[in-house]
């Protein structure tokens, strides 16, 4: 919490009522009721800036990239190499060339897992992954351990949702290859001790991937404080364009990796006898990029910037200590996830009501929550369900938002109950 | 958006908490697995097929509210049918809540006289299926509605077996 609850505070009521109003999606009608938008870890609703940044993009600038010497080219190319500036200050990276463009997050892992793991993944190798993960960074893995011949092995949590350090720090051992583990889980909202886990597992000699789709929306990071080898976003999930992701990765891996898609752009040069590849960022980013994409990440940057992280992160903190406290004081519905540090996210399972049925209800009554296994379907298992559902926040939710949530899940428990 | 009919409607309600013929069956002619990977739903559909005639349909299993009634459902309205009849009411059922109201040319199905749209109304025994009818309205729950028939349908044609809504 920052210190001060000063003027300069941006997230007073009338303060978020502002940021509201920069949101075009959240006035507009839901089912002829005011949309209440709690589904934020599926996917983020964008601000005007970035709307705007997109449009303006398209209809001043577009041009492809480090092609041409033409005027559009010029300023194209120099509108991506800016935003790449942004997502490089926003995560604390050493240099600009760190910062990979992709898809989102899903490709980062699978660009990580067919270059870096292939180059370091032998047979009987094993690569460490949590029960918490989301299939994004489970699966990616399976497929390399069935090519590799290697052994994907899952670091346990407890029963309120965080992770069993002393299991993982077990785990660890001369076969270990790499580590890959999410920084807030998607489904329980766990905060995992990613520092002290990068220092263990750096203490091994063992890089660390970390997955931060559920975190940098939230979170100030810091790459070169954490240490970690890789970090991974979406710019979707951060108020940014779908399509646009980011994989962070050290200067000496991306140096020593190979390329992963063929293509424009990534090549120094291309002949019949041989290609020579480009250095990274360039090597990993085969064929036209989303320029557009990356124009409007680079404006949701600026939005939440301007914002402030530390007081979104405040924010954020008081409204999901409301949360779970009015979802948690329904009788008959139980919170699954209590970790210590946790953040945005409350999964909750109703006795009366299966998810969906949840879900739909509150659907009625203009509410979006998530119903359903969230891709984490290991972790299902491991709670004992099939689905949970889920409300899920962000900075321009509000605590009146979270009280119609209880109003709706009364209205649920009158259905079923 | 126009505004959709109820979907939780008593009788829904009603079968969901206190599903019917819920039951594993040990002298099952057919038994069959219907899972629905998006939400996490599974159902064991149990047949005991006495001459052509479905003599008893029971189930278990977990699933929503729209699963389960549906499943309950067809376990009361099936027993002493023959297996084409079944196949038959199953037909109905899937046209009633797949073809949208004011679409009937496009579904082909039968409209009555009278009616806004839609298929036609089942009636007399059968008249409780109509409880589901408004489902048609929320597509992303058809499925949900669907998985105890289909897995009845593989259970009858082709003995035991699993099936998936994906």
């Amino acid at each position: 919490m920052p210190a001060s609850e000063g003027q300069d505070r941006p997230l007073t009521a009338d303060g978020v009522a502002r940021i509201r109003r920069e949101f075009p999606i959240l006035g507009t009608p839901c089912r002829d009721k005011r949309l209440i938008y709690l589904d934020n870890a599926a996917t983020s609703q964008k601000p005007q800036p970035v709307i705007d940044a997109v449009t303006r993009y398209y209809s001043q600038q577009n041009a492809n990239v480090h092609r041409g010497v033409h005027y559009l080219s010029e300023l194209a190319t120099q509108e991506f190499e800016e935003a790449r500036l942004r997502v490089q200050r926003l995560l604390g990276a050493r240099l600009a060339s760190e910062i990979v463009f992709t898809r989102g997050a899903t490709e980062s892992i699978n660009l990580v897992a067919q270059t870096f793991g292939r180059q370091r993944v032998r047979a009987g190798g094993e690569i460490l992954v949590s029960v918490m993960e989301h299939h994004s960074n489970i699966v990616p893995w399976q497929l390399l351990c069935e090519e590799k011949g290697a052994v994907l092995r899952v670091i346990p949590m407890t029963d309120e949702g965080e992770l069993e350090i002393d299991a993982f720090a077990r785990l660890l051992n001369e076969r270990t290859r790499l580590v890959a583990i999410t920084h807030v889980s998607n489904v329980l909202g766990t905060v995992n001790p990613i520092k002290s886990i990068i220092d263990v597992a750096h203490a091994a000699g063992v890089p660390v991937l970390i997955d931060g789709a559920q975190s940098a929306p939230h979170l100030r990071i810091d790459v070169e404080d954490l240490g970690c080898d890789f970090f991974v976003c979406s710019g979707h999930k951060m108020f940014g364009p779908t399509g646009i992701g980011v994989l962070y990765g050290r200067a000496e891996h991306l140096e020593a990796m190979p390329p992963w898609q063929g293509g424009g752009g990534m090549i120094r040069s291309v002949s019949f006898e041989g290609t020579t590849y480009a250095a990274p960022p360039a090597k990993f980013e085969a064929g036209t990029p989303n320029i557009a994409g990356a124009v409007g990440l680079a404006a949701a940057i600026d939005y939440v910037e301007g914002i402030g992280m530390e007081w979104i992160a405040a924010y954020e903190s008081e409204l999901i200590a409301h949360a779970s406290a009015v979802i948690g004081g329904i009788s008959g519905v139980r919170i699954l996830g209590r970790a210590r540090n946790k953040i945005a996210v409350v999964s909750f399972a109703m006795d009366c009501a299966h998810p969906h049925d949840v879900a739909q209800i509150l659907d009625d009554e203009g509410i979006a929550i998530r119903a359903g296994h969230h891709c984490a379907q290991p972790l299902m298992a491991r709670l004992g369900v099939a689905a949970t559902a889920r409300a899920s926040l962000a900075f321009y939710n509000t605590r009146d938002e979270i009280d119609a949530l209880g109003r709706g899940l009364e209205k649920v428990k009158e259905v079923f109950g | 958006m126009a505004e959709r009919g109820a979907l939780y409607q008593q009788t829904i309600v009603d079968h969901a908490r206190n599903p019917r013929n819920f039951r594993a069956m040990d002298n099952a002619s057919a038994r069959a697995e219907g899972h629905n990977p998006l939400c996490g739903d599974h159902l064991s559909i149990y047949v005991r097929i006495e001459g052509d005639r479905l003599a008893d349909v029971a189930f278990t299993g977990s699933g929503c509210a729209i699963s389960k009634s549906s499943a309950s459902l067809m376990t009361t309205v099936l027993p002493g049918k023959t297996r084409t009849e079944a196949m038959a009411i199953f037909a109905q059922f899937l046209q009633m809540i797949t073809v949208a109201p004011g679409n009937t040319a496009e579904g082909g199905c039968a409209t009555l006289p009278g009616e806004e749209g839609g298929c036609a109304t089942f009636s007399g025994e059968l008249e409780t299926l109509e409880a589901l009818r408004s489902v048609r309205e929320y597509p992303v729950r058809v499925k949900c509605a669907t998985l105890a028939w289909h897995t009845l349908a593989a259970a009858i044609e082709g003995g035991s077996q699993t099936v998936t809504t994906e």
